[in-house]
C-alpha cells in the first residue's frame, strides 16, 4: 500500500515588525489580549488594507530559495468564511486559479533520504494574513464560552503547499527540517517562536480517500501524527473498509487523530480579487535586487562543505541543516584541519550534549578554540576518545579550563615517547628476571607494564607503554641471537 | 449664503460665526421634523465649544483655518471619530468610530464644522433614501417626493438650508441622483481622486466620496479640500493636490470651446418633461461649444453589470458585520456563534441589504460566477474601451442625470425594478471610474438635473461647464421653502 503525503505549511514572517496590511506591531507574543490591534486589523468599518512591501520582498526571497516560478504580479483575493477569529469574515490571501495567481508556483526542495536524493515538489506559495486566535477556557470540549484575541490578526503569513511527494513520516520530517533550514538561512522566521511554523498534513493510501490532519504544532508531532494516521488507514483498508474524505484533528496529548468534519465537497469560498488592493507588478529589477540579498543557501553550502573540507554528503547535510552548527564548524576549521574528526565530534557528541542540556544555540557561546583544543589533545594521544566524550559537556557549559582540569584529574599522560622510553628502559634494567619471563611468555609483560605505571604514578599510556616495551623486548631478543 | 462668502465674512470678523451657527440651528429646528435630512445632529453646545477652541487657537497663532466655521453635513457612512456613524442601519445604530476618515481629517484641518450626519439608504443601497433603517428623508421641494439617494440626506440638508455644504458618496449615482432631485450641484470624482479610507464600503471598486453644494464655486472648493493622495488607501491615485478653484478660474478666463457629446439613448429613454428641461439646458451652451450626438447602445446591460458587481462586492464587504467587535448586540449566553451571527444579521440588516447580500453571494458562487460576475467584469472592460474611443471625439458627454423626476415616497417599494433602471445614466461613470457631475437643469414642477461625464481627472472641465451653465440658468444657492 503506497502512502502519499503532502504538506501545507504556514510560516509567519516573524522577521517583520509590522503586520501585513497595517502598521501595527506584529511581534505580538507575550502581549495582553487585544493590545496589538488597530482599526484595520480589527476590520472596523471603513478601514482599508495597505500592503507591507517588506513582506512581499521576503515572499519573493522564499520563492526563489524554493526554486519556484514567480508570478509577474501579486493579486490578493478575498476568501470568505464566517469565523470569529476572522475580523472581516474574509481572509485576504491569494488563489491559484483562472484569473488569479499565487505569488509563486512549481518549485522544489531536495532532501537526502538513506543516502539518496529525493525531490519534493512545491505546488505554490501564497502570501496571506493570519487570523486572530480563539481561546477555549478549559479546553475545546469543556469550555462554556470562547474568547477571541486579535493580536495575531493580520500577521504576515506564507502558505507553502507541497505536492504529495513524500511516502513516509520520516520523509516528511526530513523535508520539514530542510525547509526550516532554508527559511532560517533567509532569516525570515524564527521557528523557535510558538506558532510561527504550523503544519497541516494530507495523507492517503493510493486509490483511497485523502485525509487532512490539522493542529500539528511541532515537527516531532508531524511524524507521530502521520505514523498514527497511516496505521489507522491501513487497518481500515485491511478490514475491507473505505477511507472517508475528511479533516481530522491531532490530539497531541492523547497521541491520536480525531474526526473534525466530513469533507464531502469543496467548500465555496467565493474567491474574488480584493478591490481594495490593486495588483502589484513584480519587476525584474525588484527580483534581481532581492536575489542579490539572498545568502548562501543550504544546498549550495552542502556542496561547498563537501568540496572545501572533503566531507561526504551525509555529514555535510547534517552540519548545514543546523546553521549555527555549520557556522561553528567553519570557525573551528580555520584553526584545525582534521575536518572529518571535527565534523564527527560536532554532529555526534557535541550536538547530543547541546540537546541534552537544552541549550539555545543562539544564546550560548562555546568558543571554537575549546573544542579544537580537545581534538588536538585527542590527536596527540593526551586524551582518549572516552575522555573527550566525558569532558564535552563541561567544555560546552564553559565550566572548565581544559589544561587545569585534566591536570587536576590526573588525566595528563606521559606522552613524550622518548621520556617514556627512558622510564621503560630503567624498569627493564631493574627487573632482569621479569624480562627473561617476558621473553618466554608474552603474558608476563604485564608485570613490566605495572612497574612502569608505578614509576609514572599511573600517568603513562598503557597502550603506548606496551608498544614500546614490545619493541625493546624484540631488540633484546635479537641481541641474544 | 455661499461658502465662499462665509469665508470672506468670517475672515473679517471671526465672531460672526456664532450668528451663523445659530441661524443654521434655527433652520434645522424649523424644518428638520418634516425633512428628516439627518440621522445624528451634533448638539449646538458642542459646536460652540469646538468653535471656541478654534477661535482661541486662531487668536494665539494669529490666523484662522481657511474654512473656519463652515458647517458641513456628512453622509452617515463616513467615519467620524466620536460621532456615531450608522450607515443608515440598525446594525450600526450605536456604533461610534474610534477614528476619522481621511476626508474628515481634511475637513477638520481647514476648520470646518461637522454638525450632523445625514440620512442615507441603508449601507448606501438604494436611490431614494427610503431604505434607511430609521426614517425616509423627504424632498424639501415637495415633501411627497423622495430626495433621491443614497446621499438623499445630504441633498435635502442643502436644499432645506440645514447645512452650507455636504459630503456624499457615490457608488452607482448616489451623489448625482440626490443632487439632481434636490436641485444642487454634486460631483462624483474620478475613482481614486478622493481617499476612501473611513468610508464604510458598499462596492469598493466603485465607491467614491464627493462634494455636494449649492453652487459650482463651493463644489470646487470642497473638492480641493477632500482630494489628494492618501497612503492609507491603496486605490488612491498618486497625484499632487490640485486647487480646483484656481483651475476653474483659469478655464473661465480662457473659455476654451469644447466638444459636447449628447448621449442619444439617454435623452431618448427619459420622460418627456425631463428630456425637454435637460435638452434646453445643454442647448444654452451649444452655440458656444460644439454639441454632437453620440451613442452608447448598451445602457440596459450597464445597469445589469453595475448591480452584479456592486452586489458581489457588497456581499463580501458586509460580511464583517457580525456583532462581535462592534454593532448590534444580542444575547450570547449559552449560544454558539453561528446562532449569534444569524440573529445579528437577521435583525441588523434591512430587506434591501439582505436581498443584495443574497444576490451578491449567488453571483460569486461556484457555477454561477462565470455567468454573472465574470461576464459583468468583461462588460465593464468593454464599456471603458467604448468610452475611451468616444472621448477621442468629445470632451464631455451630456445626459439627463435621472430619466424620471423624483418618485413619490413608496414608489420604490411598489416597483423596485423601475427605480433600479433609473440608474441607467449614472452607472456608466461608476463602472468606468470616470468623473461625472450633476448640474441643476431646470424645473418641471420638480427639480431636474443634467449630468456630464468626462475623461479621468477632467474635473476642472466639468466644473467649467457647470459654472457656465450656472451663469446662464441662475440655478444657484437655492433653498426650498419647506
Amino acid at each position: 500500500m503506497e502512502v502519499l503525503i503532502g504538506l501545507e505549511i504556514h510560516v509567519q514572517l516573524t522577521a517583520l515588525t509590522s503586520k501585513l496590511f497595517c502598521p501595527t506591531y506584529s511581534s505580538y507574543r507575550g502581549g495582553s489580549p487585544n493590545t496589538y490591534v488597530c482599526p484595520i486589523c480589527l476590520g472596523l468599518p471603513g478601514t482599508l488594507p495597505v500592503v507591507n512591501r517588506r513582506a512581499i520582498e521576503y515572499a519573493i526571497a522564499v520563492a526563489k530559495a524554493l526554486n519556484c516560478e514567480l508570478s509577474d504580479r501579486i493579486i490578493f483575493v478575498r476568501k470568505h468564511y464566517f469565523y470569529p477569529d476572522l475580523p472581516k469574515n474574509y481572509q485576504i490571501t491569494q488563489y491559484d486559479g483562472p484569473g488569479f495567481t499565487s505569488i509563486a508556483r512549481n518549485g522544489h526542495v531536495k532532501i537526502l533520504i538513506n543516502g539518496k536524493t529525493k525531490i519534493v515538489r512545491i505546488r505554490r506559495i501564497n502570501i496571506e494574513e493570519d487570523p486572530g486566535k480563539i481561546h477555549y477556557i478549559g479546553g475545546i470540549e469543556e469550555a462554556q464560552y470562547s474568547l477571541v484575541d486579535y493580536n495575531r490578526s493580520g500577521v504576515p503569513l506564507l502558505e507553502i503547499v507541497t505536492e504529495p511527494d513524500m511516502s513516509s513520516p520520516k520523509e516528511a520530517r526530513v523535508f520539514l527540517d530542510k525547509l526550516i533550514a532554508i527559511l532560517e538561512y533567509l532569516d525570515v522566521v524564527d521557528t523557535a517562536l510558538e506558532g510561527s511554523f504550523r503544519v497541516d498534513a494530507n495523507i492517503s493510501i493510493r486509490d483511497y480517500g485523502r485525509v487532512e490532519v490539522k493542529n500539528i504544532n511541532s515537527i516531532k508531532d508531524v511524524e507521530k501524527a502521520l505514523t498514527y494516521e497511516i496505521v489507522r488507514q491501513k487497518r481500515i483498508i485491511e478490514q475491507g473498509g473505505t477511507i472517508a474524505r475528511e479533516t481530522r484533528h491531532w490530539d497531541d496529548k492523547k497521541g491520536i487523530t480525531v474526526p473534525l468534519r466530513a469533507k464531502e465537497f469543496e467548500e465555496d469560498y467565493r474567491y474574488f480579487p480584493d478591490p481594495d488592493l490593486p495588483p502589484i507588478k513584480i519587476s525584474t529589477e525588484m527580483i534581481n535586487k532581492i536575489i542579490s540579498t539572498i545568502p548562501e543557501l543550504p544546498d549550495q553550502r552542502i556542496e561547498r562543505i563537501m568540496v572545501q573540507y572533503g566531507l561526504d554528503e551525509y555529514r555535510s547535510t547534517v552540519l548545514v541543516l543546523n546553521k549555527w552548527l555549520v557556522d561553528f564548524f567553519e570557525e573551528c576549521a580555520k584553526i584545525y584541519s582534521n575536518y572529518k574528526r571535527l565534523a564527527d565530534i560536532l554532529i555526534t557528541d557535541f550536538l547530543r550534549w547541546i540537546k541534552e542540556l537544552s541549550l539555545d544555540l543562539k544564546k550560548f557561546s562555546v568558543k571554537p578554540q575549546s573544542i579544537v583544543k580537545l581534538l588536538e589533545l585527542l590527536d596527540k594521544g593526551i586524551l582518549s576518545i572516552k575522555m573527550v566524550k566525558e569532558l564535552m559537556p563541561h567544555v560546552i557549559k564553559g565550566e572548565i579550563n581544559i589544561d587545569e582540569y585534566i591536570e587536576s584529574k590526573g588525566y595528563i599522560r606521559i606522552y613524550d615517547e622518548q621520556h617514556l622510553e627512558q622510564i621503560i628502559l630503567e624498569a627493564v634494567k631493574e627487573n632482569p628476571k621479569a624480562v627473561e619471563d617476558a621473553l618466554k611468555n608474552p603474558k608476563a609483560i604485564n608485570f613490566l607494564i605495572g612497574e612502569v605505571m608505578k614509576k609514572t604514578s599511573g600517568k603513562a599510556d598503557p597502550q603506548k607503554t606496551r608498544d614500546i616495551l614490545l619493541k625493546i623486548l624484540e631488540k633484546i631478543r635479537d641481541m641474544k641471537r | 449664503m455661499p461658502v465662499y462668502r462665509l469665508i470672506e465674512e468670517f475672515s473679517s470678523d471671526a465672531y460672526k460665526v456664532f450668528e451663523y451657527v445659530d441661524s443654521i440651528y434655527d433652520r434645522i429646528k424649523r424644518v428638520e421634523d418634516r425633512v428628516k435630512a439627518f440621522i445624528t445632529i451634533v448638539p449646538k453646545e458642542e459646536v460652540y465649544s469646538y468653535l471656541e477652541t478654534l477661535l482661541k487657537r486662531g487668536y494665539n497663532s494669529g490666523s484662522y483655518p481657511k474654512l473656519f466655521g463652515v458647517m458641513i453635513g456628512v453622509k452617515d457612512n463616513i467615519s467620524t471619530k466620536g460621532i456615531r456613524t450608522t450607515c443608515g442601519s440598525k446594525m450600526l445604530e450605536n456604533y461610534i468610530p474610534p477614528y476619522d476618515a481621511t476626508v474628515i481629517e481634511k475637513l477638520k484641518s481647514v476648520g470646518m464644522v461637522i454638525h450632523g450626519k445625514t440620512n442615507m439608504d441603508e449601507f448606501a443601497m438604494g436611490s431614494t433614501t427610503e431604505t434607511s433603517a430609521f426614517y425616509p428623508t423627504r424632498n424639501p421641494w415637495n415633501l411627497d417626493r423622495v430626495p433621491g439617494g443614497s446621499s438623499g440626506g445630504s441633498g435635502a440638508a442643502l436644499a432645506a438650508g440645514e447645512a452650507s455644504i455636504a459630503l456624499g458618496s457615490d457608488t452607482g449615482g448616489s451623489i448625482r441622483n440626490p443632487a439632481a432631485y434636490t436641485m444642487v450641484y454634486g460631483l462624483r470624482p474620478t475613482y481614486g481622486l478622493v481617499s476612501r479610507y473611513g468610508l464604510i464600503a458598499y462596492a469598493s471598486s466603485m465607491d467614491q466620496i464627493g462634494p455636494m453644494a449649492r453652487n459650482t464655486t463651493d463644489l470646487a472648493l470642497l473638492l480641493t479640500i477632500i482630494s489628494g493622495h492618501d497612503q492609507r488607501d491603496s486605490t488612491s491615485l498618486p497625484l499632487h493636490s490640485i486647487d480646483y478653484l484656481k483651475a476653474l478660474d483659469e478655464l473661465l478666463y480662457k473659455e476654451p470651446r469644447l466638444r459636447i457629446g449628447i448621449l442619444k439613448e439617454l435623452f431618448e429613454g427619459s420622460d418627456d418633461g425631463v428630456r425637454k428641461v435637460t435638452y434646453s439646458c445643454i442647448d444654452k451652451i451649444c452655440s458656444y461649444h460644439e454639441c454632437i450626438e453620440v451613442s452608447i447602445p448598451y445602457t440596459k446591460e450597464a445597469v445589469a453589470a453595475y448591480y452584479i458587481i456592486a452586489m458581489a462586492e457588497a456581499s463580501s464587504n458586509l460580511a464583517r458585520f457580525d456583532g462581535i467587535r462592534y454593532g448590534l448586540k444580542v444575547p450570547v449566553e449559552g449560544r454558539n456563534w453561528v446562532d449569534v451571527y444569524t440573529e445579528v444579521r437577521t435583525k441588523g440588516f434591512g430587506y434591501e441589504v439582505k436581498k443584495r447580500i443574497a444576490l451578491g453571494t449567488y453571483v460569486l458562487s461556484m457555477g454561477y460566477r462565470d455567468m454573472y460576475y465574470i461576464r459583468a467584469l468583461r462588460f465593464r472592460r468593454m464599456l471603458k474601451e467604448k468610452l475611451d474611443a468616444m472621448f477621442s471625439k468629445v470632451d464631455v458627454m451630456a445626459s439627463p442625470t435621472m430619466p424620471i423626476p423624483p418618485p413619490r415616497l413608496g414608489e420604490f417599494f411598489e416597483d423596485p425594478l423601475k427605480i433600479y433602471l433609473a440608474d441607467v445614466s449614472t452607472v456608466i461613470a461608476s463602472l468606468t471610474g470616470y468623473p461625472a457631475i450633476n448640474i441643476p437643469a431646470g424645473w418641471n414642477g420638480l427639480p431636474i438635473g443634467l449630468q456630464l461625464i468626462s475623461r479621468p481627472l477632467s474635473e476642472p472641465i466639468l466644473l467649467y461647464i457647470s459654472a457656465q451653465l450656472e451663469e446662464r440658468t441662475k440655478l444657484r444657492d437655492l433653498i426650498a421653502e419647506v
